[in-house]
């Protein structure tokens, strides 16, 4: 595909249009785009907004994978337009539309609200009771590169949704909190120096928590960044199951370093060498 | 985290089902696993062996048992399937009770027919 | 700001059967709740129906009702559920508690993620099944008899 830079090739974009003002419900446009390689799906909405029809729209900012804004549904497969070149993914016809189980703003843009507020309502940040310590630091909170290991996989989430509109049962129920939410709560309650779990139990624990996933996988499939929500939400089952059978490790979140020169060396660190400038 | 206890025990009664009712198939429709279970010619779901079975107080308490617990799991996992759907509060709590109703119904019915049939097997038995 | 028309794009049910071309765990979930619910049906009236056995009447042995080829299909198709979901049941119960999808990975693309951890636990209990089922296939369809 590679030795072809110079000739493109036709591919028809077939593209999910709506425009709350005119449309009672989004309908399908197709438009013609020619593909050279590397041309990612992006660049392909580009073309179309330049070239064909400039009322198109969606949602974009980095175009390299960082923002998660660009999530759509391309082939059938929620990912990020920014991430997927065309000819991989087409060889003649492209769907594009926008993601699944959100509202449609406009054409290719869904209202991802929902699911911010949802990842609002799990605390997804470090609590801790020291206020104080929080509010007038003295200090760091000691955590080990093992402790940061078993949450680190699920910090790279970039919020594109992607995970959201391939979960079955977001299909139909409008409250379960979803992968991305769950996979964040995970990867608080887990962090040595948090000490929020237990509010966060009580809603992930929920009627509409975690226990209503039910592997079928489709959300570390999708996911463009390789978070794996899926393997976040059955520990966190784990972790309510052993909490409610009492089996759970007592937790007690990290104690914290002070400042330089108050912790003790190891005996064999040699001294700094001496300034030469 | 009412949620996680009904959950958690969903999980249990199915490990427990996986046996008892591994087991209820393997007497019923994988033959020749054991005689000791149907020890009358015919199949094992034949009268015969069925008031073996009846007559044996280990089969009528884990009939019983089984009926409980697969009620249970059965029963939570339609709850489950149908609460996904996104349904108005009144509706989920009609839902629960007619299955909690269902459930205990059923229990009820299985439990009164274990035992009787224990008895009859029994009387059968000895007369 | 303004209340903006929305189009509500749920899937709805068409979101649990497919909605896309989805993996083999996606399939899995649905065959169990498929399998599920028609093992819940069987067994609520099987509690009915082997409950009258306490009044005599035994509905499913040979000259009765119950006993014609096509009730017999019935069962057949039940026991291969049952097969499909207790074996699917074990994956799930391990997978579910966190025992069969590893631990947290760096992502490195091409990603691996737990859907691969647990892949050879879903083959091998998929393998089970088929074994089980041929089983009581040997019963049900009257082989070796």
């Amino acid at each position: 595909m590679t030795e072809n830079t110079n000739n493109s090739r036709p591919i028809t974009f077939h593209v999910t249009r709506y425009n709350p003002e005119s449309d009672r419900k989004p309908y399908i446009k197709s438009y013609t785009v020619p593909v050279r390689a590397g041309m990612t799906v992006l660049d392909g909405l580009h073309y179309i907004k330049e070239n064909l029809d400039p009322t198109l729209a969606w949602r974009f900012s980095c175009r390299m994978g960082v923002c998660g804004s660009c999530g759509m549904l391309l082939n059938g497969h929620p990912t990020l337009a920014c991430n997927t070149q065309i000819l991989h993914i087409a060889d003649t016809d492209l769907t594009v539309g926008p993601l699944p189980n959100f509202e449609i703003i406009r054409d290719l843009v869904p209202d991802l609200m929902t699911m911010f507020e949802k990842h609002r309502s799990i605390n997804p940040h470090i609590v801790r009771t020291d206020e104080k310590e929080l509010n007038t630091p003295e200090g760091e909170f000691y955590q080990t590169p093992e402790q940061l290991e078993k949450f680190l996989q699920f910090t790279y989430c970039i919020k594109c949704g992607c995970c959201m509109g391939a979960c079955p049962t977001l299909a139909t129920d409008v409250h379960y909190l979803g992968p991305m939410p769950l996979a964040a709560a995970e990867r608080y309650d887990n962090d040595s120096r948090d000490d929020g779990w237990r509010d966060r139990h009580q809603l992930t624990g929920s009627a509409h928590g975690a226990f209503r996933c039910h592997y079928a996988g489709e959300c570390s499939r999708v996911c463009p960044k390789g978070v794996d929500p899926a393997r976040a939400i059955q520990h966190l089952k784990r972790q309510l199951v052993l909490d409610y059978l009492h089996l759970a490790r007592k937790k007690k979140p990290c104690a914290m370093l002070h400042g330089p020169g108050e912790g003790k060396l190891l005996a064999n660190i040699p001294a700094a060498p001496a300034k030469t400038v | 985290m009412r949620e996680t206890k009904y959950w958690t025990w969903h999980m249990t009664a199915g490990v427990v089902i996986l046996f008892l009712l591994g087991l209820h198939m393997l007497i019923m429709h994988v033959g020749g696993v054991s005689t000791s279970f149907a020890p009358y010619s015919g199949e094992a779901t034949s009268k015969a062996n069925s008031l073996f079975r009846d007559s044996k107080l280990f089969f009528t308490v884990t009939y019983i048992f089984l009926l409980g617990i697969a009620l249970y799991h059965g029963l939570y996992g339609l709850r489950t399937i149908l609460f996904e759907l996104t349904l108005k509060p009144v509706v989920e709590k009609s839902i629960t009770f007619v299955l909690t109703i269902t459930g205990l119904g059923l229990f009820v019915l299985g439990t009164w027919a274990a035992i009787a049939t224990h008895a009859i097997a029994l009387s059968g038995a000895r007369g | 700001m303004a209340e903006m028309k929305r189009h509500d794009n749920r899937l709805g049910l068409w979101g649990w059967l497919g909605g896309g071309r989805w993996g083999v765990e996606r399939h899995a979930y649905i065959l169990h709740r498929l399998t599920g619910l028609a093992i819940l049906l069987y067994f609520l009236m099987h509690i009915v129906v082997t409950s009258l056995r306490a009044s005599g009447k035994y509905m499913w042995i040979e000259g009765h009702v119950l006993h014609q080829p096509v009730f017999r299909f019935g069962e057949y198709l039940v026991f291969a559920a049952f097969a499909y979901h207790a074996f699917n049941g074990i994956r799930l119960v391990l997978v579910e508690l966190g025992l069969a999808v590893g631990k947290p990975i760096e992502p490195i693309y091409p990603y691996k993620t737990s859907l691969n951890v647990q892949r050879p636990l879903l083959i091998s209990m998929m393998v089970l099944a088929g074994i089980f089922l041929l089983l009581g296939s040997f019963e049900f369809l009257g082989v070796g008899k």
